[in-house]
């Protein structure tokens, strides 16, 4: 679907990104990420050709990006917002037919959309009658009324509660599953593993990770496990097959992290506990991409 | 195309549809109308307001005695008491003034408590002056009647002479409408370049300028919302005509009553029609409201209008794409105080220059040079245009301006497409030419 290609941009003193390639597929979920400051927002913006690149190329199934595109495209920015004093139907209006759809058509939509979002009654209030959450649904509304074939979304869920964060979660993923490819650009990790198939982790202007999530995760694995039993507490000797990273217990309730010694498997642990006490509880430790990305970009940080 | 064109609906909509754009339609006709009257009434009965203040005089020889007569706002008393006592006396005599007009009259004085007014001076002199050249005249044993007859003032009609023949030079009439277009024109590239920078500054803020540049070119935002905002400017224009027109003629109607106006009419109905009643009409209707109305008839309004409408929307589009520049660099509307000096000296240069020179001195060299440069020339020519402009200067005038918002918007507009994207930089002159120099 997208092709970044060797993308170098330079601003007067700093370089915002460094020859940052990265291949995003048709019909999927993919996870930009990266700390303030690396270089995901000026991707952006030249995805959405706002900034064009000092050098390289970005293909838009296969051709080079051109104006033609910018219709099949949506783009919820993280900093966003609309006209204050503008009514809230003719805004979207507005920003619809910017995209290139004609009025009727733009009205129709609009339509759906607020009755799906049970905010018709919303029509004809300006944007600064509302309170900040309800801005974000309109905006929201706003980006996907073309129905791009590519969303892009920076931080969609900030500035929601709970409640709506789920709604337009779903309805993000309705749309993916209708064909939209999703380029999500956010810090919050346990969204990413949500929903997200492919990442890529941007750092100073480099990528420095890229992959499917499942993939990367199994990457990190370091047969680390947790294992919780009860009963008397177990003396682990020299002769088990793995070795006691840290230990818990509360009331006869033990809680180990282990790790596998070499040459050992997951069924070791297990013989060599069953006949000493009543397991609860043992799982490997697959490390979170929160987990990932605080250790992948702190390495990065120190070199 | 289409994108630009929406773009100026909303713009020209979203402002012609608020209700303080109604307000300012009917209002400033108007107020405007109302402060001319209100200032026409104050000078017609300046005398009825203005305080009295009270002079004594002490005339040596006597010579002013009734003769000096008493104005609107000056009242002479003649005192007989010698000039050292009644100086003593002044502070606690409740007199504004003490006139002392010694024999010979050379060291006349005025002595006051406050500082005299510039215009009573003037007045008191004048009135001197004609008092005791009529009184040495006399002396000289020139006869009164005589003297009645040279001292009629002489008025001047002036007429142009061109190749086509002898006209009335209106020079009046230029002078009204030089001042008026260039006054609405200075006015309104600052209240319309300032809506254009206000619009920019708030899309910044609002962040919603993300969400449109990801749809439309920056360029494209900018020219739309600067055309938007120019015909909105252009109905503001229209409207008021009209509504000035129609109050105006009401007010006419009521002031002179019908029959005047009705007079007037018929005589350019006669000379339309080439009818040999038209003389007779023109003589009956030569006086006073009929001599201004003959005036405007002789002044060719449509070039007038074209030029003033040329010069509206050349300077307006160059002015408001810097206003665009301005308000693209700043964080809010504070900010942009450090960047309006170079907008608005120009502006007032031009406007003060027009008022005390140009207008004196429509067809020196300093007049036309600045009715060329595009920064200056929408004030500088339209305060020349009544006087009459030869064609080649009007052309190259016209020239330069569509050359000069051509340069301009383009150079701001690579200013702008940056700036707008740029937010809590404190942008000084070296950052906009560094954004200038972006690639893209």
């Amino acid at each position: 679907m997208i092709s970044i290609r060797n993308i170098v941009k330079q601003y007067a003193s700093h370089r915002a990104l460094d020859n940052v390639s990265i291949e995003i597929e048709k019909g999927k979920v993919f996870g930009l990420l990266g700390p303030n400051g690396a270089g995901k927002t000026s991707l952006i913006r030249i995805i959405n050709q706002i900034t064009a690149p000092d050098s390289g190329e970005v293909l838009f199934n296969g051709e080079k990006l051109n104006q033609s595109h910018i219709e099949r495209i949506g783009y919820l920015p993280e900093e966003r917002g609309l006209y204050k004093k503008m009514e809230i139907g003719e805004q979207i209006m507005y920003l619809a037919q910017l995209k290139g759809l004609d009025k009727a058509e733009a009205r129709r939509r609009i339509r759906y959309w607020f009755e799906k979002l049970e905010i018709q009654e919303w029509w004809s209030k300006k944007v600064e009658d509302l309170s900040k959450g309800m801005q974000q649904k309109v905006q929201f509304v706003a980006t996907v009324l073309h129905e791009p074939e590519l969303l892009i979304l920076d931080e969609p869920f900030t500035g929601f509660d709970p409640v709506n964060a789920e709604i337009i979660k779903n309805e993000i993923l309705e749309l993916n599953r209708k064909g939209a490819t999703i380029i999500f650009s956010t810090h919050r990790m346990e969204s990413v593993e949500e929903l997200c198939d492919s990442i890529a982790l941007l750092n100073l202007s480099h990528k420095i990770l890229e992959g499917k999530v499942k993939n990367i995760r199994n990457n990190y694995r370091n047969g680390t496990y947790i294992l919780e039993y009860e009963g008397a507490a177990v003396q682990v000797g020299g002769g088990a097959p793995f070795t006691v990273l840290s230990e818990t217990s509360a009331d006869g309730h033990h809680q180990l992290l282990l790790r596998l010694n070499a040459g050992s498997r997951i069924n070791d642990v297990l013989q060599f506990m069953l006949p000493l006490a009543s397991i609860n509880r043992l799982e490997e430790k697959v490390p979170t991409m929160n987990e990932i990305f605080i250790e992948t970009v702190s390495k990065k940080n120190q070199l | 195309m289409k994108k630009i064109i929406l773009i100026i609906q909303r713009e020209y909509f979203s402002r012609v549809k608020k209700k303080s754009f109604l307000l300012m339609t009917f209002l400033v006709p108007v107020l405007f109308m109302g402060m001319m009257a209100l200032v026409g009434y104050l000078v017609a009965k300046q005398n009825e307001f203005g305080d009295k203040k009270k002079v004594e005089v002490v005339d040596e020889n006597g010579m002013f005695k009734n003769k000096l007569k008493n104005t609107g706002t000056l009242e002479f008393t003649f005192v007989a008491d010698n000039y050292a006592n009644v100086k003593g006396n002044f502070l606690n005599s409740g007199y504004d003034y003490l006139l002392y007009i010694p024999g010979t009259l050379t060291g006349t004085q005025l002595f006051s408590e406050k500082k005299a007014s510039a215009i009573t001076i003037q007045n008191i002199e004048s009135s001197l002056t004609d008092i005791a050249s009529s009184q040495r005249l006399m002396t000289a044993g020139i006869d009164t009647a005589i003297l009645a007859k040279a001292q009629k003032p002489v008025t001047i009609d002036a007429k142009q002479l061109t190749a086509s023949g002898e006209k009335d030079a209106q020079t009046y009439v230029a002078y009204a409408i030089g001042l008026l277009s260039a006054l609405l024109i200075y006015m309104s590239l600052f209240l319309y370049g300032a809506q254009v920078m206000r619009g920019v500054i708030e899309e910044k803020v609002s962040r919603v300028i993300e969400v449109i540049i990801s749809s439309v070119k920056p360029f494209q935002l900018m020219m739309g919302k600067i055309i938007g905002i120019g015909l909105v400017g252009l109905t503001q224009f229209v409207l008021w005509i009209v509504v000035s027109v129609a109050l105006s003629a009401g007010a006419g109607t009521m002031m002179m009553g019908s029959s005047n106006m009705a007079k007037t009419e018929q005589v350019s109905v006669l000379k339309n029609a080439g009818s040999a009643d038209a003389a007779v009409a023109e003589q009956a209707a030569d006086s006073g409201m009929g001599k201004i109305m003959q005036s405007l008839e002789s002044i060719p309004v449509t070039y007038i209008i074209f030029c003033f409408l040329f010069y509206f929307l050349s300077g307006y589009m160059l002015y408001s794409a810097i206003f665009a520049m301005v308000g693209s660099a700043v964080d809010n509307e504070t900010e942009t105080q450090q960047f309006m000096m170079p907008i608005t000296l120009p502006l007032v240069f031009t406007f003060i220059i027009s008022m005390n020179f140009i207008i004196n001195n429509p067809d020196s060299s300093l007049s036309v040079w600045l009715s060329m440069i595009p920064i200056t020339s929408p004030i500088a020519m339209m305060i020349r245009i009544p006087f009459g402009v030869p064609a080649w200067q009007l052309a190259v005038s016209m020239v330069l301006m569509v050359g000069g918002f051509v340069l301009t918007t383009w150079a701001a507009g690579r200013v702008y497409r940056v700036g707008i994207l740029m937010y809590g930089k404190k942008a000084s002159y070296r950052e906009l030419a560094k954004w200038f120099m972006y690639k893209e």
